[in-house]
């Protein structure tokens, strides 16, 4: 009874990818559920493989618009260390600086949607208007709004000055006194506690079995981090700490994203800090690329970004493989949402923030009488919603 | 004027459509909801549905596993419907273009109306592009 639902239904707005589940249902619990991907696939590592090592940067970046940084950094992380090269110190504190400015408009992100789905558009618009200042600043600094661009084998392409470093500062002033707000709506919000605590819970051990990375793992108290356990840039040389939540509900993960967004202000603010009034090289030179192989990791917004290049001497890589976080955390769905109701599913799904987008379709099977049903991805998301107008009424 | 063109001048309502995009686009006309663009200004709305929409707005090259989704969503569309091409890879393909999924560009599957080219477009970019179309329909 099987039957593949055409997935060209509703794409939902907020989503930007196509992909399709299909949730098995009894009743109002979900009893499994199953993940369809390839409606994205752009064939990059094969495109990688046709370009020149310098012009792989600028591909990379677009795998994806919101971790436009972490891929083009992981892959130089593994150019140089084929090379065995090691970057000025300049360039490793701007390489940090946009890191983290991408990971604070990217939870600011991820709160917004979370808001929406659980019915507080509020909550969207307010994060999403945060958000604009950072947008602005990445505009200022990198040229570009949302492909930066600034991580180049080597080094950075642009150097930051003084009055960029005192426009940071303020507007860095203004997003922590945001992100704390934020904070306080989401931790004291008794409404929130009741649809997000005990809701789509994973386990130290389940994280541990499907190799979950990022603030999903970090939720469920696994504390791994990339920046930690295997520095690069200039994450050793600044002080800051990894947030680890023990639940592993959607609470936990929310905390973890908002809480880190105050460790990556404070990252920034050092690495400001260390680069003000100071001249130095932003770019180590690089000739030719030699025979061999090189791995390169990097902690992106969602989780470890992994790149393996290899090279026979040549002007571009023979092989080039990536492997993005999404692609081990999508599948914790199948331990998160079975046994959870369906209104609870959209913010299950959302919760590790999977880098998927244009959802459009879910398809619904009753489980006893064998008979599909097709729910929209706005009906899942209008049924939420209405969960916590009830919440609200009667709690 | 017919009754069709004189509702389509007021307000449009789109239907945001990826087809193997890298979100960029998709963020930017989330963002051109949001209070520092707002695009319901215009009476635009984003709708769930391809039989509510007057404006298609497509964004990513079209990867070979949606060609034929692209052609059946846009016949469900209610005619006339306007189709915006936005961002470089639904216009021309971008670095994707020599890649071995490719279907589109976008063009060369369903008629397009309006190039919003830009990786990505900025808001106001779109905002330009969209009021154009607005200009090209009160003709």
């Amino acid at each position: 009874m099987k039957k593949v639902i055409v997935p060209l239904g509703p794409y939902h707005p907020l989503f930007e990818e196509p992909e399709f589940f299909e949730l098995y249902c009894d009743g109002e619990r979900v009893v499994d559920v199953e993940w369809h991907a390839g409606y994205n696939h752009r064939g990059i590592e094969k495109i990688s493989e046709s370009k020149h090592w310098d012009q792989v940067t600028f591909l990379v970046e677009r795998i994806c618009g919101i971790c436009s940084n972490s891929h083009p950094m992981a892959y130089c992380n593994a150019v140089e260390n084929l090379l065995g090269l090691d970057i000025p110190e300049r360039a490793k504190y701007i390489r940090t600086i946009i890191s983290e400015m991408e990971r604070l408009h990217s939870h600011f992100l991820w709160v917004g949607l979370a808001g929406h789905f659980l019915g507080y558009n509020t909550v969207f618009m307010w994060a999403w208007k945060y958000r604009e200042p950072l947008l602005d600043m990445f505009e200022v600094i990198t040229g570009g709004r949302n492909n930066y661009s600034m991580i180049k084998i080597g080094g950075v392409r642009r150097d930051i000055n003084d009055q960029q470093i005192e426009m940071l500062r303020k507007m860095l002033d203004g997003i922590s006194s945001q992100l704390n707000m934020l904070t306080k709506v989401f931790l004291d919000d008794p409404v929130l506690q009741a649809r997000l605590v005990n809701v789509g819970v994973l386990t130290k051990q389940d994280v541990k079995n499907y190799g979950a990375v990022g603030p999903v793992a970090r939720a469920s108290g696994v504390d791994i981090d990339i920046r930690r356990d295997n520095p690069y840039a200039a994450y050793n040389l600044v002080d800051w700490k990894v947030i680890t939540r023990e639940n592993g509900d959607v609470f936990d993960k929310a905390v973890v994203r908002l809480l880190e967004g105050f460790e990556s202000v404070k990252i920034i603010r050092q690495c400001l800090d260390r680069i003000e009034h100071k001249k130095g090289e932003i770019l180590a030179e690089v000739r030719e690329i030699p025979a061999g192989e090189g791995i390169g990791r990097h902690e992106a917004l969602r989780g470890e970004v992994f790149h393996y290049v290899r090279s026979d001497g040549s002007s571009s890589p023979v092989r080039h493989k990536i492997r993005a976080p999404s692609y081990v955390n999508v599948p914790t769905f199948k331990k998160s949402s079975i046994g959870q109701t369906i209104s609870d599913v959209a913010i299950i799904l959302a919760g590790v923030d999977p880098c998927y987008c244009c959802t459009e379709r879910v398809a619904i099977y009753d489980a006893n009488t064998k008979k599909s049903r097709d729910i929209t991805w706005p009906e899942i998301v209008k049924k939420s919603q209405e969960k916590t107008e009830q919440l609200k009424k009667h709690g | 004027m017919d009754i069709k063109t004189k509702a389509l001048k007021k307000s449009l309502w789109v239907f945001h459509l990826s087809v193997g995009s890298c979100n960029n686009c998709d963020i930017e006309i989330l963002d051109c909801l949001t209070p520092k663009f707002d695009i319901e200004r215009f009476g635009m709305v984003l709708v769930g549905s391809p039989r509510h929409a007057d404006v298609l707005l497509v964004t990513g090259i079209v990867t070979k596993k949606n060609v034929e989704r692209v052609k059946i969503l846009y016949q469900q569309t209610a005619k006339p419907c306007f189709v915006v091409a936005i961002g470089t890879c639904a216009c021309s393909g971008n670095m994707f273009r020599f890649g071995y999924n490719m279907g589109g560009p976008l063009k060369n599957i369903i008629p397009v109306d309006v190039f919003i080219p830009g990786c990505p477009p900025t808001p106001a970019a779109m905002l330009a592009g969209i009021t154009k179309l607005l200009n090209k329909v009160k003709e």
